[in-house]
């Protein structure tokens, strides 16, 4: 019997160059600069595009292969969780105001990720960088189709899961999300790819995404847990991809270093802010938590951001210019950002709540220097208020950032009793920030941000005009129904009753 | 010396995957939380086919790690028997 000589199989090394390098070919009857015009104008000085390499060498035939098992193995549980009741495994229906806000203002960056990496891709002149941009932007499109499509489960029951689209272009707290992604995108090539593909991807991803996935699976919510890890699994790819191009831009010329360092500085810090919503969901929001804000901060940004800047040094790179501060706000940011929250949580498109005695003491256990001493009194405070029948929320409109964002809630690095808030004035009007991080970054290019669409001052414009219920119908908020305090709202209410039916015979 | 670390889910798939990675790392350090496994080391951490194919009992092509992976840190250096994880220039 003839034996068949199996066929030789090709090695990594040699397939990722026969299907990605070879792909491409040298222009004859269009110059290079026609076909890729945007690749001058920041600065940045390429030599030779064939040195950057994508240590995965993952070609497309075996992308479709991996990403379709993913695809499998996500549906697989997707119909699983939507068949057997799973909204009613969760901890408590307070887990899922996090889940409002994850797909509110997070997944709606995938897409933007989506369409910045699909834009890159075709604007990048070298091979490599072309399929692994491509790769990317099919897989932030995956993203926030997944993730829209499982949390789609949560919408059949509860509140505020209906207009994400609508909430994430008009809702005060989501437009930190997307201003950051909007900057992204409205910049060039390069600094797109430090913004996404470095600052968010390699330095901060790891913090939305891994406690948090962690901390859904603890709250038993498959269905994040698997759109979560399914996003991550390509999430490695892409933080590589971020690595790979910092080092690529810093090799290929000494005068790109103080461009790099200048958006390593801003991305750092818009990214860092982004976060804040983050540490309010792990600190605040999950109601069995795996690790709090600063335990994630220790090993993601701390650990790992230490390595990546100790290693970067060899080309002169030094950690970014907010780093100390964002240090030093680690202790702070979650509590001034939930009792922000709290307190306007009348325009919110999901609930809040006082944190009980028990979350309390959990919450001094895990910030001993600062949770006693500055944010146990204000919460004992909006309690007696609340006991005393006279609820504390605040009607007064926030002094938005005009980089990030957020509303100027933060204190100053060096002093928790006051409030931190900077100011300039360009071209006679004056602008507001958060801190020095944001205040800079706007001074470098005040044109950009002075177009800035901000939530508050659309209050005043047309269709609002000024009238909060003008303003709730516009952003698809019902009143009483999608805001406001979890004790007494119908999802409270709704969760509370089936799952006591999924568990008795009455 | 600065920590390399590589995070899988924790499922049947990976099961052998992280005692090769144990086996062969022996500075590895293995931290379970819900739904995930964390294998870090000083360094440097490396990942061998051949330890998972003995494992696994079939042959693996070191690809397939990208299903179950969720995040790492460190230098990445990929070829058809390795993947190596480290911060040394
Ligand atoms: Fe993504
Ligand atoms: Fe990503
Ligand atoms: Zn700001």
């Amino acid at each position: 019997m003839d034996m068949k000589a199996p066929e030789k199989k090709l090695g990594i090394k040699e397939k990722y160059r026969l299907l990605t390098r070879d792909l491409a070919w040298q222009p004859t009857y269009r110059s290079e600069k026609e076909i890729y015009p945007y690749l001058d104008y920041e600065g940045i000085k390429i030599h030779d595009w064939d040195k950057w390499e994508d240590p995965f060498r993952l070609t497309m035939d075996a992308y479709w292969k991996y990403q379709g098992e993913k695809e499998r193995k996500f549906y697989a549980i997707i119909d699983a969780h939507a068949q057997n009741n799973g909204h009613l495994n969760i901890t408590d229906g307070r887990y899922l105001s996090a889940l409002k806000i994850f797909l509110q203002a997070i997944s709606p960056g995938e897409y933007a990720a989506h369409k910045g990496f699909a834009r890159v891709g075709r604007e990048f002149a070298g091979a490599g960088t072309q399929v692994a941009c491509q790769m990317q932007a099919l897989d932030e499109m995956r993203h926030a189709q997944t993730q829209i499509h499982a949390l789609s489960n949560y919408n059949k029951y509860y509140s505020g899961f209906h207009a994400f689209a609508e909430t994430r272009d008009r809702i005060w707290y989501t437009s930190v999300a997307r201003s950051f992604f909007d900057d992204s995108m409205a910049s060039g090539p390069f600094e797109f790819l430090i913004a996404i593909g470095f600052s968010f991807e390699y330095v901060l991803t790891n913090l939305l995404f891994v406690p948090f996935m962690s901390g859904a699976a603890y709250n038993g919510d498959m269905a994040t847990v698997t759109f979560g890890f399914s996003a991550q699994s390509d999430e490695a790819r892409h933080m590589t991809l971020g690595l790979e191009c910092i080092k690529f831009m810093l090799e290929q010329d000494p005068d790109n270093l103080p461009i790099v360092q200048k958006w390593i500085d801003k991305w750092f810090w818009r990214g860092f802010r982004v976060l804040g919503l983050v540490s309010t969901m792990m600190d605040y929001m999950l109601p069995k938590r795996v690790m709090s804000w600063r335990e994630a901060w220790e090993i993601y940004g701390v650990e790992n951001g230490g390595a990546l800047f100790k290693d970067l040094a060899f080309y002169g790179i030094r950690p970014p210019k907010g780093w100390e501060d964002a240090g030093k706000a680690i202790d702070h940011m979650s509590h001034q950002f939930m009792l922000g929250f709290y307190q306007w949580r009348f325009g919110t498109a999901f609930h809040s709540w006082i944190p009980s005695d028990q979350d309390m003491d959990w919450l001094s256990q895990k910030y001993p220097t600062t949770f006693d001493k500055y944010y146990r009194p204000r919460w004992d405070y909006i309690k007696r208020a609340e006991a005393e029948g006279k609820p504390f929320k605040n009607f007064g409109l926030a002094k938005l950032c005009q980089c990030c964002q957020l509303p100027c809630v933060f204190t100053e690095p060096d002093d928790a009793s006051v409030l931190c808030h900077r100011q300039t004035t360009h071209k006679g009007e004056i602008y507001h920030f958060c801190s020095d991080g944001c205040q800079e970054i706007f001074e470098d290019e005040p044109e950009k941000y002075v177009q800035a669409w901000l939530p508050m001052p659309q209050l005043f414009q047309d269709p609002v005009n000024g009238d909060l219920a003008a303003w709730m119908d516009w952003a698809h908020l019902t009143d009483g129904l999608d805001n406001g305090e979890y004790q007494g709202s119908s999802d409270q209410r709704n969760f509370d009753r089936w799952r006591g039916l999924a568990t008795s015979n009455t | 010396m600065s920590q390399v670390f590589i995070a899988l889910q924790t499922n049947e798939e990976t099961r052998p995957i992280i005692e090769a990675i144990e086996a062969d790392n022996p500075k590895a350090v293995v931290t379970r939380d819900p739904a995930m496994v964390r294998i870090s080391a000083p360094g440097q951490l490396v990942i061998r086919k051949d330890t998972i194919e003995q494992n696994l009992g079939r042959d693996f092509d070191l690809q397939e790690i990208h299903i179950n992976l969720i995040t790492l840190s460190g230098h990445v250096d990929e070829d058809d028997e390795t993947l190596t994880l480290h911060w040394d220039r």
